[in-house]
């Protein structure tokens, strides 16, 4: 069978092109970062690594994912089910609003969190007069990132459990499962995979973001820096290597976000064929 | 009425959960989207409409938002082009290495963009392993709108792959077969065959990779440099006017921003909604 495109000549121009431009585009800044962090010797890189404030915005960075990756896995969870399982007036207004941090710049997300938190925001009196500090510390740094990232859950599970739909769960309630039941032995088992990518994804966003943060974070050094944050400081310094040796750790969070991305589609597909 | 119109609804519902998780989502809807958005409104509603207007027609904002169109524009199409090529590579040829190319195509979702930026900024500058090769050709990229679209392409890289890609996927084998036997030739055939095919993905493809490169922030400062009236985006704006403590004027650039996106999403998903539908009338 020939189809469009088939000749060698055609094939082999349209592959080369497309491997020089994904070597040039992508390949060739991912090498350079971990050429720069290494730029002055592995001694150099360890020392950066392990330096006080690199450990602290190491620190804070995770904290970060460990808060906002549960509660906007719990978040998703029940907006797909509630979106995917029943009919009610709104359904579709409520799905559009959870799309809205995709399509704001992060730096309007942070403006809009400092407006409403922040020392003349509207809940900033009250905050300030019982002495807790949202702005400009971890925990205003928490919620933007929430805000951020509370997208990539529901938009994974949503397209996937509209096409399953909800038989096999009807079919559980008629044999008297409870909900719990239900969702544990019966919808987990299907949304497993798609659940598990949001969560990658989630991760990776919340461990990277850096418009949305650097609003409210106020930066202070050693207090409240993650890990981009560090990046940006550090470069802004001129120094180069250690701005490097902080983005190959997130360069490498990428490249193991990737990793368990290729190899989740790669289970999918096998499953796929086999059945 | 609502409660009654919620009543008679339930009697139809034969799942559990309904309560709980629209008590969940509405909550957490409510506390992290909503009430920050309302705020800015908030901001927004001590401005009277002169003060507004003069806040976001101030000249070097305007000059803002020439350069971040035209940067996000070029960016968006060159996505498309080289979105489509990626697309019909992966999907048509078979060669070594084609799994990584098809991982590495996803990267620049999965680095963080503060990264992005520091990295593109080095290589493009005067004495990096790009920019060094650009000098004699008299092509500066760092601290021009060059740079600035070049970083806004990076970051949207996989809108146009990801969206072409399945549906590239789906395209049945007679259909190229038929307009080969028919005589055309490959370019001829892919134009008038093909490209009809996927022109709504490619669209929306090329549409999120506009919005995205609109809002782009992190990828896009370092290699920018921030010159006034020259290489300023206007969430640059935004960022420098917050740290002059100019609340107001950073809520009504703001405003701009956020009505811009949310139109262009919005018009993205109406087109979208409307090949859908066109796609499965054609079926039934």
């Amino acid at each position: 069978m020939i189809r469009i495109g088939d000749a060698p000549r055609v094939r082999r121009l349209l592959i080369g092109v497309a491997l020089a431009l994904t070597v040039l585009f992508l390949l060739l800044p991912l090498v350079a970062i971990f050429a720069q962090a290494l730029m002055s010797g592995i001694d150099v890189y360890w020392q950066n690594l392990s330096n006080a404030y690199t450990l602290s915005a190491i620190g804070l960075t995770l904290l970060v994912a460990v808060i906002t990756v549960p509660v906007n896995l719990v978040f998703g969870v029940f907006l797909a089910w509630l979106v995917t399982r029943f009919e009610f007036p709104g359904r579709r207004l409520l799905q559009t609003l959870i799309d809205i941090p995709f399509a704001v710049s992060p730096v309007v997300a942070g403006l809009v969190y400092l407006l409403l938190y922040g020392r003349n925001g509207w809940l900033g009196g009250w905050l300030d007069a019982h002495d807790i500090q949202i702005m400009f510390a971890w925990p205003g740094i928490v919620l933007v990132t929430l805000f951020v990232t509370c997208p990539f859950v529901a938009r994974e599970l949503i397209p996937l459990m509209q096409a399953q739909g909800s038989r096999e769960e009807e079919a559980a309630v008629t044999l008297g499962a409870s909900g719990w039941t239900i969702f544990r032995r019966v919808t987990l088992p299907n949304i497993r995979h798609a659940l598990l990518y949001g969560v990658i994804l989630t991760n990776a966003r919340a461990v990277g973001e850096f418009g949305a943060v650097s609003v409210v974070a106020g930066a202070i050094r050693g207090e409240t820096n993650t890990l981009p944050l560090q990046v940006e400081q550090l470069y802004q310094d001129y120094n180069t290597v250690g701005a490097f040796t902080s983005a190959s750790l997130l360069a490498l969070l990428a490249l193991l976000t990737l990793a368990a991305k290729a190899a989740l589609e790669w289970r999918a597909a096998r499953r796929e064929t086999a059945t | 009425m609502i409660a009654q119109a919620l009543t008679r609804r339930r009697e139809r519902r034969v799942l559990p959960g309904f309560g709980l998780s629209l008590g969940i989502s509405l909550t957490f809807v409510s506390l992290v989207l909503l009430l920050p958005l309302t705020s800015l409104v908030g901001q927004l509603s001590q401005l009277s409409w002169s003060q507004y207007w003069f806040l976001i027609t101030d000249p070097r904002l305007l000059a803002s938002y020439t350069v971040t169109l035209l940067a996000a524009a070029v960016a968006a199409l060159s996505n498309a082009v080289f979105g489509l090529l990626m697309a019909w590579v992966l999907v048509r040829y078979e060669f070594p290495g084609k799994r990584l190319v098809d991982a590495l195509m996803d990267l620049p979702f999965a680095l963080p963009t503060a990264v992005a930026g520091i990295t593109l900024a080095t290589l493009y500058s005067s004495n990096g392993w790009i920019g060094r090769l650009l000098e004699p050709l008299g092509i500066s990229v760092s601290y021009t709108w060059v740079g600035i679209a070049l970083a806004m392409a990076f970051t949207s890289i996989p809108f146009v792959v990801r969206t072409v890609q399945p549906v590239l996927e789906d395209l049945p084998a007679e259909v190229d077969e038929a307009a080969m036997t028919l005589g055309a030739s490959d370019g001829l055939a892919f134009r008038r065959v093909i490209l009809p095919y996927l022109w709504p993905a490619l669209v929306t493809g090329t549409g999120l990779a506009f919005v995205r490169s609109l809002g782009e922030f992190g990828a896009v400062i370092f290699i920018a440099g921030g010159k006034p009236y020259e290489t300023e985006i206007t969430s640059l704006m935004i960022f420098v006017k917050l740290q002059e403590y100019d609340y107001a004027g950073a809520s009504a650039v703001a405003s701009i921003v956020l009505a811009t996106s949310l139109a262009l999403l919005l018009a993205i998903n109406l087109w979208q909604g409307r090949f859908i539908k066109r796609l499965h009338g054609g079926r039934g």
